[in-house]
């Protein structure tokens, strides 16, 4: 028999191993050949560190004591992970995109990254997974038992188990403080500890299998006498707790996603979403070969080893009585390997929890610098997480010895289960339903915890122990309807049953109740949309407003929390994709949540907002100032826009009226250059006529010849001046509109034609007047005498005033539907841009021409279309000018 | 399984393959539930009928063996036609 020596050496030369194969580990990962650490295979064997001790052990004597019912906890994870598609893809995804670190980090997140639920989250997994390690401490030490030899006389083992399990309890404390708190990122992940516990699932396998096939083939012979043996034993035919079997299949599922170190294997060491997928089918596999020998192992210890045999331990009673000790060694070493992995990976989250949840805030509301404190605050959180780890054992240590270490296995696993799955509904709430709130989560998983602490956790002492016996039988204070294991006086439920059930119902009930009736603060809104859609957009939550923010105070932050060198690159990486030089980055936005997410994978979410909070402004910013400031300017942009528009209309009526009063400007220019240009027009005929009238009266011996010489001149300046005063009449007849119009309806070639013999007789000849297009039988019904007036005056025009070498003018019709044009285009010199604005206007000249025109034709000519319900334009031309006049097509009628 | 407004309203052949594929995906566990609750109506030990253990455990581990190749089918298939189309793998739950 190998004494108890012999055993602990072997398990000490097996951590040692385990230590160098974490070591390498590490160092690949460190020199960058990490690929090999980080396939689908070593992703579900980390996965194992579910079969723990007590299922190493337990399982058998489960069986041993009630049937099947022991797989309804392999059955829970199947389905789980089978059914990855619906939680687990989800979980996994939320977990990388915000870098979640936890599970109590998860839900801090999802509510508005509330520190308060944090810390009930991380004490209610500390208490609920108390007593799963105390479970370990208790299979270790049970185990090591059997080795050391029958009990004594006086009934006690060779081994007093109480100093045994603060041997085991202090080496696993010891062990995983060297082995998880070597590097602080979380989420840098521990190479080291999942190659080991990927280690520690190939040896718990391989030695339970080892067992049972042992057991089959070598005690039972076969497969089929195996099933004889089973059907012939106690445990032959189908037994079962009904309401159990469903319960326990839940429970383990649920427990299966929110135990803290199975979301840290799932969730946080994962490290591609594909490896989901393969372990969807390979750790069922795990599952099913874990508890295919449970059974026959169970049954044969029954046959095999006294009556009264702890069965819990024919894992290793088996072989031992069968003289196989090295088999022994081996199933031994398998529970140890199942405890210390579990201790080790249990402990590290939850010292994650701890530290980041609990120890960090309190500590920075302690230093009153806040984060911007000098030290190395890594440091602290190393030292919070190792003693965080210290503390944890030590509780597994107390529970251990206050329980008396004498439950079954399965009992207080099963317990351990229903305090974490009380995560469940704020967990998937939180994942799939936007409308859940912070004050929900919080009202229910109080209400579900404090239920499981009084209808399973108090109750595990035993009766009298912490509860007194009384509140079993009459409820407490006589309250009947609230004994422990009766709520509501229905009596007859299984404890466990009856704790999950009331604990769960309740928890969910009160969670989406609260929820409904309350408002979510605007940061859980926009978390809520996160997770919920976070396929839909797995970018990160807005929240910094950074520009305040100085990079320095940052860079000195970060560099406490990540280390200086690692500090550095982040923010030279962070500077260089700004397209900056220095080291230093821009505080923009995106950097400030980069920043925050490397930060909480180190402190978590909660801590690592309040930091760069601190950081960010002089006081905190919270996202709901954010909001509110986002708010206003909405508000302030709507009605600047507004202000905008309003000043545009401004700026366009100032124009106009500049523009308005340039012309007015130029027109009084153009007034006064008119009236000296129309006393000058006045003066002249008036004084020729003036000097010759003189002359004739005064004049004696004047010929005929001479005087009928003079008449003439007189005449014809009477005529000029008859002439400018007609016009000037005329002008002021039209604008004042009392003009009366004699419609009538003639051919538009006749009014062309009579328009150009009658301008032309009193031109020089030199221009050549052409037409094209005219049609003969254009007929129009209009004042034909005031068309052939604008006609007239517009060649009058071209005569006059076009300086070309031969000067040619060119009429041509265009009709429409609507209009009739008639275009008149010369190849004089072009109108400048500047006077062409005041070419229709009164008294405007544009050249100095002869002097017989007073500028007033073209503002007739535009007057007199207006009356006719016409127009008339002049278009620019590179050579010449066009005028063109419209005639609207009512007044065209068409010939026969 | 509702698409979005601008999800195409037919699929071409492959893509309609695999969109059944991760239906059947989705129901396993549901198909997986439903099985492991049948012991649930056998009769016990006192009660006429009642199974024997050998039987029970070829059942549990036989519905066990069943969900695990059926899952196991199902990452092939859906390994097979994400490797083959172009379309990257659905995102809507």
């Amino acid at each position: 028999m190998a004494s108890l020596n012999l055993l602990v050496g072997v398990s000490l030369v097996y951590v040692a191993f385990l230590f160098a194969v974490a070591f390498a580990a590490e160092r690949a990962a460190v020199r960058g050949r990490s690929g090999w650490l980080r396939t689908p295979l070593v992703y579900t064997l980390s996965l194992s560190i579910y079969c723990t001790a007590w299922t190493f052990y337990g399982a058998v004597g489960y069986a041993a004591r009630s049937g099947m019912e022991y797989v309804t906890i392999y059955l829970g994870p199947s389905l789980v992970m089978i059914g990855w598609w619906w939680v687990l893809r989800k979980l996994v995804r939320i977990g990388r995109s915000q870098r979640v670190t936890s599970v109590a980090d998860l839900i801090s997140a999802r509510y508005g990254k509330s520190n308060t639920l944090a810390i009930i989250v991380t004490l209610m997994a500390v208490v609920g997974v108390t007593p799963y390690i105390a479970l370990q401490l208790q299979s270790v030490t049970l185990a090591l038992s059997i080795f050391s030899g029958p009990p004594d006389a006086e009934g006690l083992n060779g081994l007093n188990p109480l100093s045994a399990g603060f041997w085991v309890a202090g080496g696993l404390a010891v062990f995983t403080v060297l082995f998880g708190t070597r590097n602080l990122n979380a989420n840098e992940r521990h190479d080291g500890v999942v190659i080991a516990i990927a280690v520690e699932a190939v040896v718990k396998l391989v030695a339970l299998l080892a067992v049972g096939i042992f057991v089959v083939w070598g005690i039972a012979g076969g497969i089929g006498p195996m099933m004889e043996r089973i059907d012939a034993s106690a445990l032959g035919t189908w037994e079962l707790d009904r309401s159990r079997w469903a319960a326990l299949t839940v429970l383990s599922a649920a427990a299966f996603l929110c135990l803290p170190r199975m979301f840290q294997v799932l969730v946080v060491e994962n490290d591609d979403e594909r490896h989901v997928q393969i372990a969807s089918w390979a750790f069922p596999v795990y599952l099913l070969l874990m508890s295919l020998f449970v059974v026959p192992i169970a049954v044969v210890g029954l046959n095999l080893l006294p009556a009264g045999s702890n069965p819990d331990l024919f894992v290793v009673s088996v072989p031992l009585a069968q003289g196989q000790t090295g088999l022994a060694v081996l199933s031994f070493l398998g529970g140890f390997s199942s405890a210390t992995s579990m201790v080790i990976v249990a402990t590290l989250a939850l010292s994650t929890m701890v530290s980041n949840h609990v120890v960090m805030p309190i500590y920075l509301s302690l230093k009153s610098g806040g984060a911007s404190m000098s030290g190395d605050v890594r440091n602290v959180i190393l030292l919070a997480r190792r003693l965080s780890i210290l503390l944890i054992i030590a509780l597994g240590y107390v529970y251990y010895v206050l329980s008396g270490g004498s439950g079954a296995l399965a009992a207080i696993g099963l317990i351990s289960f229903a305090g974490v799955a009380q995560f469940l509904p704020a967990m998937l709430g939180g994942i799939f339903w936007r409308g859940a709130t912070r004050l929900g989560a919080l009202s229910g998983l109080c209400l579900g915890f404090a239920i499981w602490v009084y209808a399973s956790l108090l109750p595990s002492f035993g009766q009298d122990a912490v509860l007194p016996a009384s509140f079993f039988e009459v409820g407490p204070f006589g309250i009947n309807w609230l004994r422990p294991y009766a709520f509501f006086g229905i009596d007859g439920m299984d404890p466990t049953v009856h704790a999950v059930f009331w604990s769960l119902l309740m928890n969910t009930c009160v969670f989406i109740v609260v929820s409904l009736l309350t408002f979510p603060k605007p940061l859980e809104r926009l978390q809520g949309a996160q997770f919920v859609n976070v396929f839909d957009h797995s970018g990160q939550a807005r929240g910094w407003h950074a520009s305040v923010a100085a990079s320095e105070d940052l860079m000195i932050m970060a560099q406490r929390i990540l280390g200086a060198s690692e500090a550095q690159a982040l923010f030279r990486t962070a500077a260089r994709e700004q397209g900056m030089t220095g080291h230093l980055p821009e505080p923009t936005p995106a950097f400030l949540e980069r920043l925050e997410r490397e930060l909480s994978a180190s402190v978590g979410t909660a801590t690592a907002h309040a930091m760069v909070s601190q950081m960010v402004g002089a006081a905190s910013v919270s996202v709901e100032d954010l909001l509110a400031v986002a708010d206003e300017s909405a508000q302030m942009l709507e009605y600047s826009s507004q202000l905008e528009a309003k000043s545009a209309e401004l700026s366009r009526t100032a124009g106009q009226l500049r523009e308005a009063n340039e012309k007015l400007t130029q027109l009084s220019v153009q007034k006064d250059a008119f009236l000296g240009q129309i006393s000058h027009e006045l003066r002249t005929p008036m004084t020729s006529i003036r000097a010759f009238s003189e002359i004739m009266r005064d004049a004696e011996g004047l010929s005929v010849a001479e005087k009928t010489k003079y008449a003439s001149i007189i005449h014809v300046e009477a005529i000029r001046l008859t002439r400018l005063l007609d016009d000037l009449l005329d002008l002021s007849v039209l604008e004042n509109g009392q003009v009366s119009l004699n419609s009538a309806t003639g051919p538009l070639e006749a009014v062309l034609d009579h328009a150009v013999i009658t301008a032309q007789a009193s031109g020089d000849g030199r221009l050549r007047v052409t037409r094209d297009n005219v049609a003969g039988d254009t007929m129009v019904t209009t004042d034909l005498d005031r068309l052939g007036q604008v006609f007239i005056n517009l060649i009058t025009n071209a005569q006059k005033y076009c300086r070309a070498a031969a000067p040619h003018l060119e009429i041509s019709v265009h009709a429409d539907a609507k209009r009739l044009a008639v275009e008149f285009r010369d190849n004089g010199t072009p109108i400048p841009d500047a006077a062409r604005a005041l070419i229709f206007e009164k008294f405007a000249r544009v050249a100095e021409g002869d002097g017989s025109g007073a500028g007033l034709g073209l503002a007739i000519c535009r007057e007199i279309m207006a009356r006719l319900g016409g127009d008339i334009t002049h278009v620019p031309q590179a050579a010449g000018n066009v005028f063109v006049v419209q005639i609207p097509r009512r007044q065209v009628l068409a010939g026969q | 399984m509702a698409r979005g407004p601008s999800s195409p309203v037919f699929l071409e052949r492959r893509s309609y393959r695999r969109r059944r594929l991760q239906d059947a995906q989705r129901l396993l566990p549901v198909l997986g539930m439903l099985l492991w609750m049948v012991p649930v109506l056998w009769p016990t030990r006192d009660e006429t009928g009642h199974v024997t253990m050998s039987a029970a455990i070829y059942y549990v581990f036989g519905v066990w063996c069943l969900l695990i190749g059926l899952s196991f089918g199902l990452w092939r298939g859906l390994k097979r036609k994400v490797d083959e189309g172009t379309e990257p793998p659905a995102g809507d739950p």
